[in-house]
């Protein structure tokens, strides 16, 4: 296992992700994944989009919606494995690859938020 | 290699090569589908996989608007394609079995006292679903808007 002193930290990120995806997904999800799509709600337009994804809390808002989530997952899904399929014996390459992903994708929405035009 | 055992002090077993037995009872990989509390816990568990494959939509999706109006387009009619929408509603619904489980644990993790007496669990989560319909509310606006 790791060190604790990790632990709580990444405790930390877990259950912040937990509030904003608690909070923040579904609606989300309600919009994108299922109001456009079957025409229950009319799109936006992406000259619509464009100036709300460019104001600088909006990239704030959505580089936190896209980062800290993902160690909720990281957490959570590390631990799925470790107490409910007991995969004990990859527990390092499991937290390398829930964490890594997690980070990496955080490197992309920052870089992708960054580079907005 | 013959040990000689220890001298010992009375009561206090003599020393063994052998490591003691462990009692460690065997649980099977299965044990999440022993009853509903259990398969609950794992499912949602589960569901931060779907609030990653969220995350995951969400970054196409900014890369589409980075790229471009058409690039945006492609991003939304495909959108449409339906395993995508099978994925969608799947994800909806794990995901609000996230929130309302979330929301439902703010009365174990702090019991608030007034007046001396404990308050109902009710009253402790019910600002959580008053607070989550604000966000979601005030989100829609600025997307619709």
């Amino acid at each position: 296992m790791q060190k604790p002193s990790n632990e709580a930290f990444l405790w930390m990120l877990f259950s912040a992700g937990g509030v904003i995806a608690a909070f923040l997904v579904p609606v989300h999800i309600l919009l994108f994944g299922l109001a456009f799509p079957l025409g229950w709600l009319r799109a936006p337009s992406y000259e619509h989009l464009m100036p709300l994804v460019r104001m600088p809390l909006v990239r704030i808002y959505l580089f936190l919606l896209c980062s800290v989530p993902l160690f909720h997952w990281a957490h959570r899904f590390r631990y799925t494995l470790f107490d409910g399929l007991q995969v004990k014996h990859l527990n390092e390459v499991i937290f390398t690859l829930c964490y890594g992903g997690a980070l990496l994708g955080t490197i992309i929405a920052g870089y992708l938020l960054w580079t907005m035009a | 290699m013959n040990r000689v055992a220890q001298p010992t002090v009375e009561g206090v077993p003599a020393y063994t090569e052998f490591h003691p037995r462990w009692y460690r009872p065997h649980v099977s990989v299965y044990w999440w589908l022993g009853g509903w509390r259990y398969l609950r816990f794992i499912l949602r568990e589960l569901s931060s996989v779907f609030v990653a494959a969220f995350v995951v939509v969400t970054l196409v999706g900014l890369r589409a608007l980075r790229n471009g109006p058409d690039a945006y387009a492609r991003f939304m009619h495909h959108l449409e394609n339906p395993a995508v929408i099978a994925l969608s509603t799947l994800s909806f619904f794990f995901v609000l079995f996230h929130s309302i489980t979330w929301f439902n644990l703010a009365p174990s993790a702090m019991a608030i006292r007034f007046r001396g007496k404990r308050l109902p669990d009710v009253v402790v989560a019910a600002p959580n679903y008053v607070l989550w319909l604000v966000v979601s509310v005030a989100v829609a606006w600025l997307v619709l808007r």
